[in-house]
């Protein structure tokens, strides 16, 4: 087993042997990988040693201290969070040693081209179709809400193999190189301004079977692996009081006093109060996760986070009287960070609006809620046994 | 603002055995019908009961310490305890003597009445009106020549005290024997924790100490703990609306399918799951003295709208059945909106949270 003391050992070696200050941060990322230290819970020639996650932290302050570059985590989201785990459980040894080190590394960006125009909520029902000829696929369809599809070298792609059964047999998860000249990228502008999403189009795009994951016609329970370490990012992580947007709006009501009434002092207070207990909630779940005892609040967290991002943000605007009449810039651009407490309380506002619909509606996840917490009857379904190529669409 | 100390937030070993302890008693001595009949009686309070949990369980000294015959537990195992009786409604006077009343006889180290409270052979209430809270201002009886003088009213649990706890205008706290003043019930919004007229007529008191400190410190602790009870009631409330709507039918299916229903009890969940965090939070700051006053004014501002909404989706989930005397969502709502008074309404804790937070008002 390897122990805090080990991967502490193994930490000064790597940077005795590649001194940040003297090695190119590619390089650095590289040999970090190939040293198991890249994430410690994956196997041994994957960047990790088969050592428990949470010793992780040893790792990184060890790095941190000795002034070492990271991957940039955020930039890479999508790769870390949802690919990996996914190429890690069902990838061939093969795909994993192709594509796990430069997506550690953030050499090779990753994108997500699960949801469509016609198929949100109801991902299952998706109409990109995948045909097989010889050793190939050949892909067609739409593909939208897709961050970093313009910078990304690979995504994940979940595609119709097979319209003839029900809709969650008939797809299949593929890896899709998107350099293939049939992959074409088009900003999506969103009521921001900006165009933090692309809309994918893929014409007669040819994906070799050897970049298939999971078996055919298995891809939906292959992206259940993918959505759960979604829902775990979001919302998930620990924040110290005031963190987060009730820390906007608090530090501009403590520095404007003349912008201050009593209705907006109330609205504040209240919401303050919910923030703080949504926090609390967040406190516990983590120690019960610390715990070995996970509880159901998780399924919780991204309600919360979503409501009060928008509760919060409404209200600021709304305090900053004339100002909020403003808006910071309509430019149209392509972020490559997306901060939702960033730029001005006119963005925040507007930004927060899809925090109730990316990663799951808060509808879907009040019904996920009422059937898998509380054990209520699940929706009458009337696609389960259909044919997908028969549903009312 | 500057990192805070983590709470504990989880409930230990000990704390769930003491738990499941309380709720057995109560499973067998405290069933709703027996509840509801009880609020028309005579003796609103279940005296059996508070013998059973006071005296054979020891709970009534859980926050004294041992060298006066208590527990020397802390605010988290009381907390517990207010959870059980806050599920079960029960009509016994745990709050009011065994942490409110006690919280202010430690405050000022009446050891003697701390021991008889230990004992289970004394039950004791702050003459504070339920309403008040920490740091507001409370009706004083007058001290006239060595004795006291007034009436006090809103007094919660007093019909069931031997001992009462009261302010006078000398800014002395007083221990009288109830049997020497006189306490007359008042017809009160939730017959599970009475409310009674305190009067007071020439009568001798004996001085505790000072009432600031010592009425701001128990009614803290009343007001935290009080999280950890509206927290029962909603759970228990949540529960048996889940359990109700997935056993009653109509248009030939459960009612808790309908999405407009589980939507809301999925919310009410989510809430219940909030205030169950801030509970906690307010226990332990209690217990540990770290950032106690934020944790439970937060606690307090959130607790009675969770509490309040839990019995109102209730009864309204529960259609006809739940606007019945029989059902006895009726004593959750009542104790509920009672919770949503006692020490100190949401929006006077929110008052309170401005000033500790730096949220001044304009």
């Amino acid at each position: 087993m390897t122990d805090a003391a080990e991967l502490r050992r193994r930490t000064r070696e790597l940077l005795a042997a590649h001194p940040p200050a003297a090695t190119g941060r590619p390089d650095f990322l590289r040999a970090r990988f190939d040293a198991g230290l890249a994430w410690v819970h994956y196997p041994e020639g994957l960047g990790g040693l088969g050592a428990p996650r949470s010793l992780q932290a040893v790792v990184d302050a060890e790095l941190a201290a000795a002034g070492a570059p990271d991957n940039d985590p955020r930039r890479i989201g999508i790769g870390l969070g949802m690919a990996a785990p996914t190429i890690l459980q069902y990838g061939t040894e093969e795909q994993k040693r192709r594509l796990l080190r430069p997506l550690w590394t953030g050499e090779e960006v990753w994108c997500q081209l699960f949801s469509e125009p016609g198929a949100g909520s109801d991902l299952a029902a998706l109409g990109t179709r995948a045909v097989r000829d010889g050793e190939d696929w050949i892909v067609n369809g739409q593909k939208v809400w897709t961050s970093s599809a313009h910078l990304a070298r690979w995504a994940i792609l979940i595609a119709r193999t097979d319209p003839d059964v029900p809709k969650h047999r008939g797809i299949t998860y593929f890896v899709c190189d998107m350099t293939d000249p049939g992959v074409e990228v088009r900003p999506l502008r969103q009521i921001t301004g900006e165009a933090e999403f692309n809309e994918v189009f893929l014409t007669d795009v040819r994906i070799p079977d050897s970049r298939r994951l999971g078996e055919v016609g298995d891809g939906w329970r292959v992206a259940q692996t993918t959505l759960n370490n979604e829902r775990v990012a979001i919302g998930g992580t620990p924040i110290p009081r005031e963190g987060g947007m009730i820390g906007k709006i608090a530090a501009t009501w403590r520095e404007r006093p003349e912008l201050r009434t009593h209705d907006l002092h109330q609205r504040l207070l209240g919401l303050w109060v919910e923030a703080e207990v949504a926090r609390l909630t967040g406190v516990r779940l983590r120690q019960q996760l610390v715990a070995g005892q996970p509880g159901p609040e998780g399924a919780g967290m991204k309600l919360n986070f979503a409501r009060l991002n928008q509760e919060i943000s409404g209200l600021e605007v709304e305090l900053l009287g004339e100002e909020g009449l403003l808006y910071d810039d309509w430019t149209m651009r392509r972020p490559e960070l997306v901060d939702f407490t960033g730029r001005d309380a006119g963005y925040r506002y507007l930004r927060s609006k899809g925090n109730s619909i990316e990663g799951g509606t808060s509808e879907v996840l009040l019904n996920i809620v009422a059937e898998r917490v509380l054990g209520l009857p699940a929706e009458p379904r009337t696609d389960k046994d259909v044919a997908w190529k028969d549903l009312a669409r | 603002m500057s990192a805070q100390p983590e709470p504990a937030l989880l409930y230990s070993e000990e704390e769930e055995a003491l738990r499941a302890a309380v709720r057995d008693l109560l499973t067998d001595h405290c069933d709703p019908a027996g509840v509801i009949t009880r609020t028309e009686s005579a003796a609103l309070h279940d005296l059996p009961l508070w013998k059973s949990l006071a005296d054979s369980m020891g709970l009534a000294g859980l926050l004294i310490p041992e060298e006066l015959g208590g527990q020397g537990a802390t605010h988290r195992e009381a907390a517990v305890i207010l959870e059980e009786l806050g599920r079960a409604v029960a009509p016994v006077p745990y709050l009011t003597s065994a942490v409110v009343a006690t919280e202010a006889l430690l405050a000022c180290g009446a050891e003697d009445l701390l021991s008889e409270l230990a004992a289970a052979t004394t039950v004791a209430a702050l003459a504070v009106g339920l309403h008040v809270a920490p740091g507001g201002a409370a009706a004083e009886a007058r001290l006239e020549n060595g004795v006291l003088h007034g009436e006090l009213t809103g007094i919660a649990d007093a019909s069931a005290a031997d001992v009462l706890l009261v302010p006078a205008d000398d800014g002395g706290l007083y221990a009288v024997r109830s049997a020497d003043a006189t306490v007359t019930p008042q017809v009160s919004l939730d017959s599970t924790r009475p409310v009674a007229r305190v009067s007071l007529d020439g009568v001798p008191g004996r001085r505790l100490g000072d009432t600031g400190p010592a009425v701001r410190r128990a009614l803290r602790a009343g007001a935290g703990l009080l999280a950890s009870e509206q927290l029962g009631l909603a759970d228990w409330l949540l529960a048996e609306t889940v359990r109700y709507l997935k056993e009653r039918r109509q248009f030939n299916r459960q009612v808790g399918g309908f999405q407009a229903l589980k939507h809301r009890l999925a919310r009410l969940w989510l809430e219940v799951a909030g205030l169950r965090a801030a509970a906690r939070s307010a226990a332990d700051a209690l217990a540990t003295g770290e950032d106690t006053d934020v944790a439970v004014a937060a606690a307090q501002a959130y607790a009675a709208q969770v509490a309040v909404h839990a019995a109102e989706e209730a009864l309204q989930l529960h259609g006809g059945i739940g606007m019945t005397w029989e059902h006895p969502v009726h004593l959750y709502l009542k104790r509920a909106k009672a919770d949503a008074i006692a020490y100190g309404a949401a929006g006077t804790h929110r008052a309170v949270l401005a000033e500790l937070v730096d949220l001044r008002a304009p």
